[in-house]
């Protein structure tokens, strides 16, 4: 049997947008082994309606596991809904998004199966019956390609990557029946903190404005916060080179290369960033690349497809209002 | 309290990695080795929890080969007590990893277990929390910040747009990442006591992996790019070629 069963990650009840890549790439997955694509949501009350979209994705099934008490992230409940979901179906592989929750839950599920775990693929394919993956190492300094010889193949997908085809399955509800007992839980969440309101992690983004050094300061980071909202700050996040993380001037949740996020946008700005090894592997693999920088050596030139050679705090506002004209005139 | 650490060791994070001519392995040649950074910020939090708490051992546990003594005696250096080194191969296969390390863990006195959040070479961020499963205990993954509170501990775990702050029930397993741990640079008297601190070695007890790495590979060359121009005036020329010939505006 060749099914594949996709995790659709929801948060406060709504089905993320890499869900639907999960779902997408989990259709093309199944089609190649001779199987369908169920999704699985795992969630609180009112969850069946959020996922009715997922058809759309490429899911013939949608599969609802829905309780009161797991309407936020529950590490052990949801591991164990996915695990038996995945053993009942006798599915072939099982996706996830590589995300804060998809990291957090795939190795759980795997070590339920009692089977091995490829994080973070950016292809997946099928090969002979058997689930082929591609994933970066050395935060994408290179690409280890896998065969995984258990099944079924436990995958967790790296954001962004992977395009959402529109396929119109039929996506039929499902209730997956839950037993939950939150009082054996060893792990609870008693609160969440949000960072500045509404702003959109640099993983998931498919636009990065990202500073360096070059910003001199962690105040004339309101430059980059304009250029990253004239770019639209629904789709565009801020990004940091891991010496203005070091000193304090922007999280770690920011921080872009190997002690931090590896990204793939479809557009990465890098502002007053030399291009330090660790930091140009991180956003190599990103859609197109800019670089604003006052030195025209600066190794970051050589992975950018366009640079700009100037003083940042002169070609930053410039470029914010040019962007700003573009969208203003769209 | 006990306090049991996993680390790994892992190239330098600035190293230029290059494909060794079997195809699957990186050239080792002139690559310094490091603690994975990560590993480092879990052995600094059982230093601060151990010292807190003014009683217990850490102890440094690692699956590698014979050359990994020396990352455990640099953890030794920050002021671990003692060390393990498990002698096998660890692999694209992190479940059998962790059942390796589970078997070893399993055993020792320890309520937390602590891990880096992923090691600086497969990045695979899994041998943790399947640690934890396999050994039935709870797990709170990428840990900026915890305190001890008794039989919990408080965790502050970094997620997309924010921090979810959760209460787990010790034993318990966490996998720590950059945020209120800082590392400590060894003192020399830390690296002459480590030479005297007991560094137990045995062959580690690995399942045969089940993930065939068939091929290590550089990243595709980025095609050449080309500078459009200096200063402010050749913003307006940049939005056009994004939006005319890159099509991402």
């Amino acid at each position: 049997m060749g099914d594949v069963l996709a995790f659709a990650e929801q948060r406060d009840g709504v089905v993320r947008g890499v869900t639907h890549e999960v779902v997408s790439a989990g259709a093309g997955l199944a089609q190649s082994l001779g199987g369908e694509c169920h999704a699985l949501a795992v969630g609180g009350d009112g969850l069946a309606e959020a996922v009715s979209g997922l058809g759309g994705a490429g899911a013939a099934r949608v599969k609802v596991a829905a309780h009161g008490s797991l309407a936020g992230y529950a590490a052990e409940a949801y591991a164990r809904i996915v695990a038996d979901t995945a053993r009942d179906g006798g599915y072939a592989a099982v996706l996830f998004p590589a995300t804060a929750v998809g990291k957090d839950l795939a190795p759980r599920v795997a070590a339920l199966l009692d089977v091995p775990l490829a994080s973070d693929a950016t292809e997946v394919s099928a090969d002979g019956g058997a689930v082929v993956v591609k994933r970066p190492v050395y935060a994408g300094k290179a690409f280890a390609r896998l065969r995984m010889e258990a099944s079924p193949a436990v995958v967790s997908l790296r954001p962004n990557v992977f395009p959402v085809e529109e396929r119109g399955a039929a996506g039929a509800v499902e209730t997956v029946a839950v037993d939950v007992d939150p009082s054996s839980w060893g792990a609870r969440v008693v609160e969440f903190r949000s960072a500045a309101a509404g702003s959109l992690d640099v993983s998931e983004a498919s636009v990065v404005v990202a500073g360096g050094r070059g910003m001199k300061d962690p105040e004339h980071w309101t430059l980059l916060e304009a250029l990253r909202d004239a770019l639209g700050a629904d789709v565009a996040a801020l990004g940091a080179s891991r010496a203005v993380v070091d000193a304090g001037w922007r999280p770690h949740g920011e921080q872009v290369g190997q002690t931090g996020k590896t990204v793939s946008p479809k557009l990465y700005v890098a502002v007053g960033i030399s291009g330090a090894i660790q930091h140009l592997a991180g956003m190599r693999t990103s859609g197109t690349i800019v670089a604003v920088n006052k030195d025209p050596d600066a190794p970051i030139f050589g992975v950018a497809d366009y640079g700009i050679v100037g003083d940042l705090f002169e070609v930053v506002p410039r470029l914010t209002d040019e962007v700003r004209a573009l969208k203003s005139g769209a | 309290m006990n306090i049991t650490v996993c680390i790994k060791r892992t190239p330098d994070t600035e190293t230029r990695v290059r494909i060794a001519e079997d195809g699957v392995s990186i050239d080792s040649g002139g690559v310094k080795y490091i603690v994975s950074p990560y590993d480092e910020f879990a052995v600094e939090a059982a230093l601060r929890m151990r010292d807190a708490a003014g009683e217990g051992a850490v102890t440094v546990v690692t699956l590698g080969e014979a050359s990994a003594a020396e990352q455990l005696r640099s953890a030794l250096a920050m002021g671990a007590d003692k060390a393990l080194l498990l002698e096998g191969q660890a692999g694209m296969d992190g479940l059998a990893t962790a059942r390796a390390l589970a078997t070893e863990i399993q055993g020792h006195d320890a309520p937390l277990v602590l891990f880096g959040v992923k090691a600086a070479d497969d990045d695979a961020q899994q041998v943790g929390p399947m640690v934890a499963t396999l050994l039935e205990r709870p797990c709170v993954t990428a840990v900026g910040e915890f305190e001890l509170n008794g039989t919990t501990a408080r965790c502050h775990r970094e997620v997309e747009g924010g921090t979810e702050v959760v209460d787990v029930d010790l034993p318990a397993v966490l996998t720590i990442t950059k945020g209120a741990f800082e590392p400590r640079y060894a003192s020399l008297k830390g690296i002459m006591a480590a030479k005297r601190k007991p560094l137990e070695q045995k062959a580690a007890d690995v399942p045969a992996s089940r993930v065939t790495l068939e091929a290590l590979e550089l990243p595709p060359a980025r095609p050449d790019g080309r500078i459009v121009g200096e200063g402010p005036e050749a913003a307006a020329e940049l939005v056009r070629l994004l939006r005319e010939e890159a099509k991402v505006l």
